[in-house]
């Protein structure tokens, strides 16, 4: 009896989810008819891929939109905004169906999703974000001239700026420590490029690379204690448990440099840096070049064209820093004033 | 769309291969090896990082599959050797070679755009016949394998140590072996899918467990009539990750919002799971039955 119960249940499932597919293909078949009408109307479709859910990702891809909607007014345009739940496998499905609607253009935020785009087309115009170094991830041939159908905005900070700042502000560190993601190499290019900037000023770094959010606690115990300065880069999972870093930096009075806006939120002292926001605008106002006809092949790779400074009063407070009127001025301030 | 759904068979045919590693694993050894996450980007990571040195990409995906084999054998040693834990050393496996994979591709990010390898021509027809050409060549192996007397001995150490161990065989050693097989056409399936993706990246490998497992599960569901037609269990892991992928492909084509596809997943996954509860333990006294005429039957053959 009771074999034939779950073989009946079996059965159910199966067809349930035959009726499942059987819906959703008539969906598609629906939606790619209104597609075939609407093509008369010159709707502008733009597939949007998107590796992760993350505060800075979702403000690069809303900026996109915002701008590319006040720039192309009176134009239809259609986002199809798809987001690979962090599984890359997903990121490549993605971009094949992309393909298969043949989207005029896809937009593609943080390096593993430019990666399967680039892989899955050749043709379509793909605008990226968030890509740190867009040359190493194999998208394009050089910064000023891709080469390739990719062009966008890479998120690298302007990390001798923010040197430069945190001089200004008077702390002199000799040891700056940076904690970041193995798992990334945004952060890696990061590092990278910090120790590079940081030997002109005489500062060493003492890097700390950590996998999971578990391991921050005890490893930066141990790098707080060597350390005069903390770097946090533009990193998953960093971002993630920034609060926790800044508290911890805080309770020993160290200063945290912060590589993005959301840090200095979090509680880091200061950034002088990327805004994902207007990132997502910049990389909008690209994508309106290449519908308007230009060729993306020839457009250069564009960093943060304002990278803004933020300043968090509270934690300068507790800190006992007290910061010169003329850079207030200038600052986005977080905090009691 | 006939692109779409040639590349999602592509797909389905890749993981498959990670499948029957899988299924070695989980079913016929009964051992519940984690390890896969990481092996899967240790094959991934070794192809890559071989590929842009100049490597022949087919021999990448031999280093590759040696590199699982490697993998494998310290999750059984680990297991056997130490006594920890099936579970665990499995686990400890996974974390180590986290650290190894990203000392093999020395960043966690590679590219292969640059680069000749298998998938570097696009025709998606081109793709797929070689993919359907490769797996089903690897599934006559498996098969064949599992009809030679290690095989046989590999199968019954799953359902009845004890017995192996009576009839003087090592059980350790298959074991090994086993989980040597296992990780090695994990790694091998995550050599092709690094070149079929065209990058390699540290985390490519997470949550391939689970995905493995749902679609031997489905897989078993969907097309468990097919057995009494004298379909392999093989080919049924095969057609289980090619309908998995199917269904995934469904789910981002609907456009499920992005942040309730997990649990659309997980529900999924319970329906499914869920009717193998109820029905395993009569499942598994048929399958001891039909264990112990297998037995009788080797013993009549070996005699």
């Amino acid at each position: 009896m009771k074999l034939k119960k779950t073989v009946l249940s079996g059965v159910i499932t199966f067809f349930s989810i035959v009726v499942l597919t059987g819906c959703a293909s008539f969906n598609l078949d629906a939606s790619t008819l209104s597609e075939q009408d609407s093509a008369m109307d010159k709707e502008i479709f733009i597939g949007i891929s998107q590796i992760a859910e993350h505060p800075a990702l979702d403000n690069a891809r809303e900026g996109f939109k915002e701008s590319i909607l006040e720039l192309a007014e009176g134009k239809k345009i259609v986002f199809i905004e798809k987001n690979a739940q962090g599984d890359i496998s997903n990121a490549q499905m993605i971009a094949e169906s992309f393909k298969k609607d043949k989207v005029d253009m896809i937009y593609a935020i943080a390096t593993p999703s430019a990666q399967s785009a680039y892989n899955t087309t050749k043709d379509i115009p793909i605008i990226i974000s968030a890509v740190t170094d867009p040359v190493a991830a194999g998208l394009v041939k050089n910064i000023n001239t891709p080469g390739t159908n990719v062009s966008g905005t890479s998120d690298l900070a302007p990390i001798k700026k923010q040197l430069e700042l945190l001089l200004e502000l008077e702390i002199k560190p000799q040891t700056i420590g940076f904690i970041y993601n193995t798992s990334e190499k945004n952060s890696e290019v990061q590092l990278d490029v910090l120790k590079e900037e940081a030997k002109h000023f005489g500062i060493e770094i003492e890097a700390l690379g950590v996998t999971s959010i578990t391991e921050i606690e005890q490893g930066l115990d141990v790098l707080l204690n060597k350390v005069d300065a903390l770097y946090t880069p533009a990193d998953n999972l960093i971002a993630s448990s920034i609060r926790f870093l800044t508290s911890k930096a805080l309770e020993k009075s160290i200063p945290v440099l912060g590589a993005e806006v959301a840090h200095v939120e979090g509680g880091a002292l200061f950034t002088l840096g990327v805004d994902y926001l207007e990132l997502g605008r910049q990389s909008g106002e690209m994508a309106y070049r290449v519908l308007t006809g230009e060729n993306i092949s020839e457009m250069a790779i564009e960093t943060s064209k304002n990278p803004s400074i933020s300043i968090n009063l509270d934690t300068a407070r507790i800190l006992g820093i007290s910061i010169d009127e003329s850079i207030l001025q200038k600052s986005e301030l977080i905090g009691d004033k | 769309m006939t692109d779409l759904i040639l590349s999602t068979l592509a797909q389905g045919l890749i993981f498959s291969i990670a499948g029957l590693g899988i299924y070695i694993s989980f079913r016929i050894l009964d051992f519940p090896d984690l390890s896969v996450d990481s092996t899967f980007t240790t094959g991934a990571s070794i192809s890559a990082i071989s590929i842009i040195n100049g490597v022949n990409p087919f021999i990448s995906i031999v280093l590759s599959l040696f590199g699982g084999l490697i993998a494998g054998s310290i999750t059984g040693i680990l297991h056997v050797k130490f006594k920890i834990t099936n579970i665990l050393s499995g686990i400890i496996v996974m974390i180590g070679l986290y650290s190894v994979n990203l000392r093999i591709m020395g960043k966690s990010n590679l590219h292969l755009f640059d680069t000749i390898h298998i998938f570097s021509e696009k025709n998606h027809i081109y793709k797929l016949a070689f993919l359907i050409i490769f797996t089903l060549f690897l599934k006559v192996i498996i098969d064949f394998f599992f009809k030679t007397e290690i095989g046989y001995v590999l199968k019954a150490v799953g359902q009845n140590q004890k017995f192996i161990t009576g009839m003087g065989f090592d059980v350790d050693r298959y074991k090994i072996l086993g989980l040597a097989l296992a990780n090695g056409l994990v790694a091998l399936s995550g050599s092709l899918y690094t070149q079929y993706q065209g990058f390699s990246d540290i985390s490519m490998g997470i949550g391939l467990i689970v995905s493995a497992l749902a679609s031997i599960v489905i897989g078993e569901m969907a097309f468990k009539n097919l057995k009494r037609f004298g379909v392999q269990n093989s080919s049924i892991v095969i057609l289980g990750s090619i309908f998995y992928r199917g269904i995934l492909s469904l789910a981002l084509q609907i456009g499920v919002e992005p942040s309730d596809l997990k649990l659309v997943t997980a529900l999924l996954m319970v329906l499914i799971l869920s009717k193998g509860i109820f029905n395993s333990s009569k499942e598994k006294i048929v399958k001891r039955r039909l264990n112990s005429d297998f037995i009788k039957r080797y013993i009549q053959n070996f005699q």
